[in-house]
């Protein structure tokens, strides 16, 4: 009974902390790709710390509830939204700290909790009542539906090589994932189809994090803001913060299963530290890779194109990256059969 | 989804810069009906030349109808001026206005460029081309004194001289242009994603252009070669003899689409910069000023008695000013702007039907539309069918009307 209590009191502990990096440290990636995008463009940028002024600012602000929303759904949609990002987060391994809820979810669950905010962003649009809501709404809805089958094939593929060649394991489950490091069990094939899986898993991420190209949902100079037209104040901080945490969530998801390599153990046996200390050089080396990660699938992707159509989008994920991912299928096949 | 619903865009909107309203008409992402209201803002400037300025101080008020085309106006409505005062134009003074003229025509056209890209969410190129645009502004400044309101306009003539060391600057400037013009080019005709979001979007055929009356860049794109340099040439552009600019120059097509409306713009930036430099090596010498006193020019303005028409192509299309003089009454006794964004806001009609709600943004950009000139209600009857229409008997009633309202302060 004891040992249930002191577990579960860890495990709010871990929550808080989990939620407080999570705002914390997508606030500051924020501030980081806005910084570095502006030098991209020939402009100085705001200071990186703008994003948390912003959303100081957000949470002083009158939270506006129109006339013909329904009120209910349009205040406690931002609110489901942010707390599904951090759900998502308490099962990702951060450098060699194991994920809070470590055994209680694999891969699977994360698929399926990854669509709920945008679901809720969906019902935030439609509960606010404005046309121009309801066009992001649907767009919202729409790019949903197309980076789903691209984000399943890779997961599928990875979790298929790892049950073939690690019977014993559990295919899905991160921790196995970050056990067999993909580029260490493939094969020259498998190699090749890791790759793209990596560059469709990239492209995947800006249409999840709705970033230019795949910005269609909130596209301001289209439907000023889409989902985002009515909300103001409090409920659009909130919003603010879930999107920063789902970019950490999904930076993380791409360094867990494809680079998830620590320090610890390649210079653990010649560095003697103690092992809170290793833990911590690992923590940071993976707040490292993240932003890597977040630069590629972000701020190099932003500032580099245009944004698409509707009709162009569902073309890029249903048509180019299924296909890729169902190549990179077949390749790995080849790899687990020769 | 079989459901229509109306989305207002406008009067205030981030596509738009400026207030406009866009009535669509859509069924989930296409457009299937438009409706457009202006007259948004309305500013009463043509009252204030009528009734409060005299004609030297309208110069200046016409340089404000327009922040961007603010050499057009004033040189649009001093032509007109000069044709009914009848006072004759120094040489030296038409090509320094030629040479104002084209430099706005850049860094128009850059700006343009610039909104665009923007308006398609690349704000990469969006910045790019406003750094590169900052050079033409510098020049304007050191030639003029301004970089916005230029007031270099004056009536039979121009109020500064280029000297040797504006013409060096002005060399300099074109020459940097001529060759950053291939980087522009190869960003906005090469980029694949601008390709996809501007090629086959907002067509406007030939025949459409024609029946709406669309003006400058607009209409070139769907392959009509008007523009009133060729057509009608005033200031220097007698001397130069411009050829309009159609798609079909660049890659021997029209489309008449938002592509062809990028390939024009650019093209006529290389025009314009080749314009400056003929303008800058064949400048005469000669005096800048018709009447250099202006208490002598007001009392001259003053008895003068008659009316003239100016037409300039500006960098959006045909700009019109009609100002009629009567003896002993200072201010103009009528004065009528016509703007080109006045003709290129109902092509946006046949532009927009059938596409997504994400052209809106670049299908209205594209003809480059400037609300401020724009100060006329437009009436548009659109079915919520394919087409619109506008009745004959509807157009004749307004156009009595207006003859009529013409004669009676003629008279």
């Amino acid at each position: 009974m004891a040992d249930e209590i002191i577990h579960f009191v860890e495990i709010i502990i871990g929550v808080f902390l989990v939620a407080v990096f999570g705002m914390i440290f997508g606030l500051l990636t924020k501030g980081i790709d806005r910084k570095l995008a502006a030098h991209m463009q020939w402009r100085v940028g705001p200071p990186v710390i703008q994003p948390f002024l912003d959303v100081k600012k957000l949470f002083c602000k009158e939270n506006v509830v129109p006339r013909n929303a329904v009120a209910w759904l349009y205040n406690v949609a931002p609110i489901v939204c942010l707390t599904s990002v951090i759900a998502i987060l308490l099962y990702i391994p951060m450098g060699s700290i194991p994920p809070i809820l470590k055994g209680y979810g694999d891969v699977i669950l994360i698929l399926y909790l990854l669509t709920i905010p945008s679901l809720a962003m969906v019902a935030g649009g439609f509960a606010s009542g404005s046309p121009f809501a309801t066009v992001g709404a649907q767009r919202e809805m729409v790019l949903m539906m197309s980076y789903e089958f691209p984000l399943a094939t890779t997961i599928i593929a990875l979790g298929w090589k790892i049950s073939t060649l690690y019977p014993g394991e559990a295919a899905f489950s991160l921790t196995t994932f970050t056990k067999y490091p993909v580029w260490n069990i493939m094969g020259p094939f498998g190699i090749i189809g890791a790759i793209i899986l990596l560059v469709v898993m990239i492209l995947v991420t800006t249409g999840e994090i709705t970033k230019v190209p795949f910005d269609i949902a909130e596209a301001e100079t289209e439907i000023a803001e889409g989902v985002f037209v009515e909300y103001s104040g409090r409920n659009l901080g909130l919003f603010y913060l879930a999107d920063a945490v789902k970019t950490v969530v999904m930076a993380s998801l791409i360094v867990a299963l494809f680079f998830p390599y620590n320090l610890s153990t390649y210079l653990g046996s010649s560095i003697h530290l103690p092992s809170i200390a290793w833990n911590a050089i690992d923590f940071l080396f993976y707040l490292l890779k993240l932003e890597i990660v977040i630069f590629f699938s972000m701020t190099f992707i932003r500032v580099s194109v245009a944004r698409f159509k509707v009709d162009q989008v569902v073309k890029v994920y249903w048509g180019y990256l299924t296909l890729a991912a169902l190549i990179a299928l077949v390749l790995i096949a080849l790899d687990i059969l020769l | 989804m079989s459901e229509t619903y109306t989305i207002p865009v406008g009067p205030l909107h981030p596509a738009l810069h400026e207030p406009i309203t866009l009535k669509l008409e859509v069924s989930g992402e296409k457009i299937i009906g438009v409706d457009v209201f202006c007259s948004q803002v309305h500013r009463g400037i043509e009252w204030i030349g009528m009734n409060r300025n005299n004609p030297i101080q309208s110069i200046y008020l016409s340089e404000r109808v327009c922040g961007i085309c603010n050499i057009c106006h004033p040189l649009c409505m001093v032509q007109a001026v000069e044709k009914a005062a009848e006072i004759e134009v120094p040489e030296r003074a038409e090509y320094i206005r030629t040479i104002a003229a084209e430099l706005e025509r850049i860094h128009s056209h850059l700006l343009w460029a610039g909104v665009a890209a923007h308006e398609i969410g690349f704000d990469t190129v969006f910045h790019y081309t406003w750094a590169l645009r900052e050079n033409v502004m510098d020049l304007i400044e050191y030639l003029t004194g301004n970089r916005v309101t230029k007031a270099i306009m004056m009536f039979g003539g121009v109020r500064r001289d280029i000297k040797e060391n504006g013409a060096k600057k002005l060399r300099e400037g074109m020459k940097f242009y001529l060759e950053k013009f291939r980087k522009i080019e190869e960003i906005f005709l090469q980029d694949p994603t601008i390709k996809m979001r501007t090629r086959d979007v907002g067509i406007l055929t030939r025949e459409d252009a024609l029946k709406l009356c669309a003006v400058g860049p607009t209409t070139r794109a769907s392959g009509v070669p008007k523009d009133v340099r060729q057509d009608f040439p005033y200031a220097a552009y007698g001397d130069y003899e411009v050829k309009a600019i159609t798609p079909d120059i660049y890659n021997g097509e029209v489309h008449g689409d938002v592509y062809d409306r990028i390939v024009v713009r650019l093209l006529e930036v290389k025009q314009s910069i080749e314009i400056i430099n003929w303008a800058l090596d064949n400048m005469p010498s000669g005096p800048l000023l018709a009447e250099k006193n202006l208490v002598r020019l007001k009392m001259k303005l003053k008895k003068a008695e008659g009316e003239g028409i100016g037409r300039v192509e500006a960098p959006r299309g045909e700009d019109i000013h009609y100002v009629r003089l009567k003896a002993g009454e200072e201010p103009f006794f009528s004065w009528k702007i016509r703007a080109p964004t006045y003709n290129n806001v109902l092509p946006w009609i046949p532009m927009l039907l059938g596409g997504q709600i994400a052209d809106v943004p670049i299908v209205a950009a594209s003809t480059d539309p400037c609300m401020s000139c724009l100060n006329r209600v437009t009436v548009v009857d659109v079915e919520k069918k394919k087409e619109f229409q506008i009745t004959k008997e509807y157009m004749h009633k307004l156009s009595v009307k207006k003859t009529r309202r013409l004669m009676r302060n003629g008279r």
